[in-house]
């Protein structure tokens, strides 16, 4: 997913993200910390990772210290505290793909893209997890992810044309925000 | 008006998606997470097309169902026409969808070659034989009982996934769901209900297999109020799938489940914590929270009794170790998943100091057949000391990968080989994983064991959740031990020391021995450290990370022994163990290997025989792979 990062930046996000607190505040007026992991899924799964303005934002909504959040944000791996690439690639590492040779495939994505695992591609188009976990397709093996898509039975082979599919897309929708944000600066001129 | 009276009117209602005994033609397609990564949502897609080209749009029905759990052979279609017996396509892709569309449903001749059955049924008749009951017999039973697959299977946890559409209740009410939680409403006390449920014997399915009744008992007995109900979604053991499939293909009845318990232990509110990895489950739970929230099946008057219950869901986030039951309560709490000791015990002081009781799905999925068909019933499926059945998540390197639900105490043999039609490529089988990473490996001596809690445990590998990996001869078993530790150690929270210190030492030694500088001395060393995060580890993730060490050590020492001794993988995958060469007499000069090698360490001249530089090689095996003459030698 391309993560509209600029446009969520904005007075109307941050508001949108006080109404999701507030709703879930309500719901356990008694136990407000509970609200904390599912803010943190609404802002991860929104921006692509959690930004420390975003941190700072919730422990105040919620009345927690920031280390706290900072704490439970680093315990769980599906949240990140660096920005991410438009795409996530991973290779499940679980017993099934393993057996059925997932590291080879891993490799291969890795030497394709010139990173290690848990690196972004320079281009912030690719980050490549270190630590995927299996995702219940184990009857599919070696399964490989790039955001919700779910490729089975992946051989190191077709490595290359699936991550060219990808490339092509984010390269497609990265210039059409250009020329959007190229149109909207100007209308804002007139 | 009792809660069955209540029922009956929503069933008049309901407008079910999928009939019993269909009167126009009904297309059912799996959309579940693996068959969609086979490409399922393509297939409905082109299916949904050729009917419309077709002009059968609004002659046929076209649903989804949950996944039937015959994973190698999907996306799987299924034809229901009226007074046929139903017939299931295998491995539809967007081509065999429009094929089938044009030639089955438009031409009205079967493709006998792509059928599951090869067509051993078309052409029967089929009496309509009324109302199925849910357990017993089931739709399975019915329609499938002549093809070995499901034949040998007995669906009570699974009994409706596939078979109904998870998002509709209506669909799930149209086959008897529900009907045994107005059954407990109407006419059984919450101590009835406990009673049945210690008579039933059930174990809880999430891995330790304690039994349901007993933690009912001890939750209900806690005087503090409010008290919670919790399923464990998490299914964290990596290659186990099978609440997955459950939550996906049969939500309801979870939530139906939850309902009963919570009326028994005396709990108004309930969570689902599910592992943020299964969006499609997710989804669907949500969609069945909503749907039993309007029927009135949640909420303040559940089935217009005067009984309350509202369910939510939490998500996980990545962390392995929130299946334990307390880390998953802090979890719930907004806090770091880290467990805690016990006692106390979640029954006693669970989610916010209260009495809480945590099940698994599977265990949950079980309770309403059990409801309603009775303990006795259920009693007589299974062995002296495991009762009922288990799903097992067969994959790895086995034929047919996939779900089986198959009653306690038959024999590894018959998973693998008659329900899994053995290992492929005609290898030989070399070990069955149970259990995950707390589990073990066994080897081919274990085949004819009867599989029940005990008869695992005794052999060194434990039930688990019912993942099932099969290995074949391409699989290292150090190696194997080496990736359960490196996972163990790589989600072990951190907080009590044996078990933080101890995965890490006994990775650092199986990397040592599986990069050819292992000593004797490490057998003594591993036995050691495996006793002493058993014996200290503050929870189950540390007492049994040791599990895949002790059991490769018992019953594939000898591999040990191989790369420890003799420096040698016998399996030919640890790397520093392997050691390319080209055979000068079988090269032909073809240049291949030389294209694919990553590291360009391989020279030779075209038509002469070429040479591995072997300080650059890094034993990658690309050469060994790509080589159509058999050149390259691995030692
Ligand atoms: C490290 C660890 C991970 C666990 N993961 C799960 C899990 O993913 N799903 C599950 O149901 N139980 C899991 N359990 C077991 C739970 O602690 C608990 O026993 C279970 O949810 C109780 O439900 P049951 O009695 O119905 O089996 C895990 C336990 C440990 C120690
Ligand atoms: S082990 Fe890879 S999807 Fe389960």
């Amino acid at each position: 997913m391309l993560y509209q990062r600029e446009v969520l930046d904005t007075p109307e996000w941050w508001r949108g993200l006080d109404e999701m607190i507030a709703r879930e505040r309500d719901a356990n007026p008694g136990a407000v910390q509970t609200a904390l992991i599912p803010v943190l899924h609404y802002v991860q799964d929104r921006f692509g990772y959690i930004p420390p303005k975003a941190v700072n934002h919730v422990a105040q909504a919620l009345g927690v210290p920031t280390s706290y959040v900072c704490g439970v944000a680093s315990f769980y791996s599906y949240f990140s505290m660096e920005p991410r690439g438009a795409y996530t690639v991973s290779v499940c590492q679980g017993t099934a793909c393993f057996v059925r040779g997932a590291q080879a495939v891993l490799d291969e994505i890795c030497r394709q893209l010139n990173v290690k695992p848990g690196e972004t591609t320079p281009d912030m188009v690719f980050t490549v997890s270190d630590s995927a976990r299996c995702l219940g397709a184990c009857g599919q093996a070696p399964v490989m992810m790039i955001d919700d898509d779910v490729h089975a039975h992946v051989r190191p082979r077709d490595v290359q044309g699936i991550l060219a599919q990808y490339t092509a897309k984010a390269r497609h929708e990265m210039q059409l925000r250009e020329e959007l944000a190229e149109i909207d600066a100007r209308s804002h001129h007139e | 008006m009792t809660a069955n009276e209540t029922l009956s009117q929503l069933k008049q209602s309901a407008q079910p998606h999928l009939a019993l005994e269909p009167e126009r033609p009904q297309v059912l397609v799996g959309i579940a997470t693996c068959a969609n990564a086979a490409g399922a949502r393509k297939t409905r897609d082109r299916l949904e097309q050729a009917l419309e080209s077709a002009g059968l749009a609004d002659s046929v029905d076209l649903i989804q169902v949950g996944c039937v759990g015959r994973c190698s052979l999907e996306p799987l279609v299924e034809l229901r026409m009226p007074g046929q017996p139903p017939r299931m396509y295998t491995e539809v892709d967007e081509e065999r969808a429009e094929q089938i569309v044009r030639q089955d449903l438009e031409g009205g001749q079967p493709i006998p070659a792509w059928l599951l059955d090869e067509g051993a049924t078309l052409g029967a008749e089929v009496s309509p034989n009324g109302h199925v009951a849910p357990g017993e017999i089931n739709l399975f039973t019915r329609d499938w009982q002549h093809v070995d697959f499901f034949a040998q299977q007995l669906r009570i946890a699974l009994r409706n996934v596939g078979r109904i559409d998870p998002e509709s209740i209506d669909d799930y009410i149209a086959i008897g769901g529900y009907a045994a939680l107005a059954k407990v409403l109407d006419g059984m006390t919450p101590d009835e209900v406990v009673q049945t449920m210690i008579a039933s014997k059930l174990r809880g399915r999430g891995g330790a297999g304690f039994p349901t009744g007993l933690k009912w008992k001890f939750t209900r007995a806690e005087e503090a109020t409010p008290k919670y109900i919790i399923c464990n979604a998490d299914e964290g053991d990596p290659g186990a799938f099978m609440d997955r499939s459950t939550l996906e293909g049969d939500p309801h009845s979870v939530l139906e489940a939850m309902m009963i318990a919570g009326f028994a232990i005396g709990a108004e509110q309930g969570y689902i914590y599910v592992r943020a990895e299964y969006p499609l489950a997710i989804r669907r739970l949500e969609r069945a929270i909503e749907q039993a929230r309007e029927r009135g099946i949640l909420g303040e008057n559940v089935l217009g009794a005067d009984f309350r219950f509202d369910i939510d869901l939490r998500l996980g986030a990545g962390a392995f170790v929130c299946g334990e039951e307390t880390a998953l309560i802090a979890s719930i709490e907004g806090k770091r998943g880290m467990p805690r000791p016990r006692p106390p015990y979640p029954s006693v002081s669970g989610l916010w100091g209260q009495p809480t009781c945590i099940n698994n799905v599977e265990t949950l999925a079980n309770i309403p057949a059990i409801i309603l068909n009775g303990a006795e019933w259920f009693t007589g499926i299974g062995t002296e000391s495991s009762k009922g059945t288990k799903v097992f998540a067969l994959a790895g390197n086995v034929n047919n990968t996939g779900l089986v639900e198959v009653p306690m105490g038959v024999t590894l043999r018959e998973i693998i080989f008659d329900l899994g039609g053995g290992v492929p490529e005609g290898r030989e089988f070399k070990a069955a994983q149970t259990g995950g990473p707390s589990g073990g490996c066994l080897s081919a001596a274990y085949l004819d064991t009867p599989i029940d809690y005990d008869s695992l445990r005794e052999a060194g590998a434990i039930m688990g959740s019912g993942g099932l990996i099969v290995m074949d001869d391409t699989s290292c078993m150090v190696d194997i031990a080496k990736f359960f530790l490196t996972f163990t150690q790589d989600e072990s929270c951190g907080r009590c020391t044996p078990c933080r210190e101890g995965t890490k030492r006994m990775l650092e030694i199986l990397e040592r021995i599986t990069s050819g500088k292992g000593e004797d001395r490490d057998f003594e060393r591993l036995q050691r450290l495996c006793d002493a995060t058993a014996r200290a580890s503050l929870c189950g993730l540390g007492q049994t990370a040791a599990n895949p060490v002790l059991s490769t050590l018992r019953h594939f020492r000898d591999e040990y022994v191989a790369h420890i001794t003799d420096h040698s993988c016998p399996a030919h995958v640890c790397r520093s163990l392997l050691h390319y060469e080209v055979d000068a007499e079988r090269c032909v000069g073809c240049g291949l290997c030389k294209r694919v090698c990553p590291v360009q360490c391989i020279v030779g001249n075209p038509r002469e025989a070429h040479v591995i530089t072997s300080e650059v090689c890094t034993a990658c095996g690309a050469c060994f792979e790509a080589c159509k003459f058999d050149a390259i030698i691995r030692q």
